[in-house]
């Protein structure tokens, strides 16, 4: 759990990028969170085959980063955290798939292998457009910028308060953490079982924090709409933005750059 | 039409699971007195309090704010005159900015964005926190915490101010600094705690609860001074009361 909390704590340190200011940081959420959904639109509407073409994708995260003045290797190391569980989904695909498609001189590699890449890499450029997109907008006007998209309130709402109080129940959890390891010695406490039932204590505790707040609100009047004082506006940059970023993304979807790239210097196929 | 007034009569709650919290409590409150609620832990502090911003319905008797009885269409006025801080700040504060925070009951009584700024602005210079403005409130001190979470009742521009164990868990200091800063208020208040030196400072007039019923009404000091009530109630003498145990000083009887 301590480990937990180490990476929440990490998470705010993202959120402290996202209060930077830069032009990037400026642009109304809205832009930066659609044209973050064109990107992942283009990127997950690959073939499952398809690897050479994907890499230039890294171009958007890559330049976010730089423009928005981020910390190159604090977020690599996120997206590392990230790879196993992708190298886990697409572990079995060599055992599968064993037709060999492409030839690197005497080793075949096998499709199986391709598609595995595929999904690491799907995986890597994913993760990493929606950290940066985090990073230059930060999550509660995320949220906003998909409120004013048309998305439901409800949803919304459901995402802000997560947000807000994995911080407080991470430090509950944290400590019920801390007290039943101090209470075990170094020992497995009573394993599996006290773990139950701490669970299910937060569980209850968050049933009755939320309680709670509901209570504040309503003592606050609230009666089930979200109200905010939205300013900032979609203008020409915000629309520059989007169209840029999309007709790159749509080329890139479109033509296999890196096979392009290596037929000029190559000459055609064949 | 006077809104500062908090009428009890004859209220009785008993939970789902048949657990009586209040038996049978009747007080008045009147315009910009300061009153404290004490009592023993389960003594029904917090029952009674969701009840004065209509958050519990009675199972008997009622509660009347100003004019009003408590009805679905009185309430939303009468939880505008009722302000509620919470024991918890982290309850009160669920949005992501402070500044949010603070409008969020100036946008729900349907004002103006300029209004509602103008709301925010005199709410946090009220409380010394105009420079928490931007901040997300998880990243607040316990005692900026507090001092927002009144903000975001103040903003409502409420009559009656009622606070569940305000300096719950403050360091001296911050303790210090919110006690200067109710003392300043001029609404009607009630605070529940068990900080009895607090309600000496604070309040004049002190209601004792005790197994769901009021067991004492009354002058705070007198009450206080009251040894064997105080006993059966599983309260003690607030510390500058008694004597004080380094210098000898017996002041018992202050």
């Amino acid at each position: 759990m301590a480990s937990i909390q180490g990476t929440i704590l990490d998470f705010r340190r993202l959120e402290e990028l996202a209060g930077g200011d830069t032009a990037l940081h400026r642009l109304d959420a809205r832009a930066k969170v659609l044209s973050t959904l064109a990107y992942l639109l283009a990127v997950v509407s690959f073939d499952r085959y398809a690897l050479t073409a994907l890499f230039p994708f890294f171009l958007y995260p890559v330049a976010i980063l730089s423009l928005g003045g981020l910390p190159a290797g604090y977020f690599a190391r996120k997206v590392a955290l990230i790879l196993p569980f992708a190298l886990a989904v697409g572990m079995l695909n060599p055992l599968f798939d064993r037709e060999v498609m492409v030839r690197l001189g005497p080793i075949g590699v096998t499709g199986g292998w391709i598609s595995c890449g595929s999904i690491v890499v799907r995986a890597a450029l994913t993760v990493s457009a929606a950290l940066v997109l985090v990073g230059v907008t930060g999550f509660p006007e995320i949220c906003r910028a998909l409120e004013r998209l048309g998305a439901p309130q409800a949803f919304t709402v459901q995402l802000l308060f997560l947000y807000r109080y994995i911080f407080v129940l991470t430090e509950v959890g944290g400590r019920s953490s801390r007290a039943r390891e101090l209470r075990s010695f170094g020992g497995k406490g009573l394993g599996i079982r006290s773990y139950g039932s701490l669970v299910g204590h937060l569980l209850l505790r968050t049933w009755m924090r939320a309680e709670r707040i509901h209570m504040a609100m309503r003592a606050r009047g609230f009666t089930g709409e979200f109200h905010t004082t939205a300013q900032s506006r979609f203008g020409i940059r915000e629309l520059l933005f989007l169209l840029c970023w999309s007709t790159l993304f749509a080329v890139l979807r479109l033509r296999n750059v890196p096979q392009f790239l290596g037929a000029l210097v190559t000459g055609p196929p064949g | 039409m006077s809104h500062h007034l908090v009428e009890v009569r004859n209220l009785r709650h008993v939970y789902p699971d048949g657990t009586v919290a209040l038996r049978d409590v009747s007080f008045r409150i009147t315009h910009g007195e300061s009153v404290a609620i004490i009592g023993a832990n389960g003594a029904g502090k917090s029952t009674l309090l969701m009840h004065l911003n209509g958050y519990l319905s009675p199972t008997g008797g009622e509660v009347r704010v100003g004019d009003l009885p408590f009805t679905k269409r009185t309430l939303p006025d009468i939880r505008r005159t009722v302000g509620m801080v919470f024991q918890d700040p982290d309850d009160q504060l669920f949005m992501p900015t402070v500044f949010e925070d603070v409008a969020f009951g100036p946008l729900n009584l349907g004002l103006s964005a300029v209004e509602v700024g103008e709301r925010v602005r005199e709410a946090l210079e009220r409380v010394g926190a105009p420079h928490l403005r931007e901040r997300p409130p998880y990243r607040l001190s316990g005692g900026e915490k507090k001092r927002v979470a009144i903000a975001t009742v103040l903003s409502m521009a409420p009559d009656i101010l009622v606070m569940d164990e305000p300096t719950n868990g403050l360091d001296p200091l911050a303790r210090r600094r919110l006690i200067e800063l109710l003392k300043e208020f001029r609404h009607t208040k009630i605070f529940t705690s068990h900080d009895l030196d607090m309600v000496l400072e604070l309040c004049e007039r002190t209601i004792v609860l005790h197994e769901g019923e009021v067991r004492a009404d009354g002058p705070t000091r007198e009450i206080f001074r009251n040894d064997g009530l105080l006993v059966e109630c599983s309260l003690e003498k607030p510390l500058s009361m008694q004597g004080c145990p380094v210098c000898g000083d017996k002041r018992g009887k202050r």
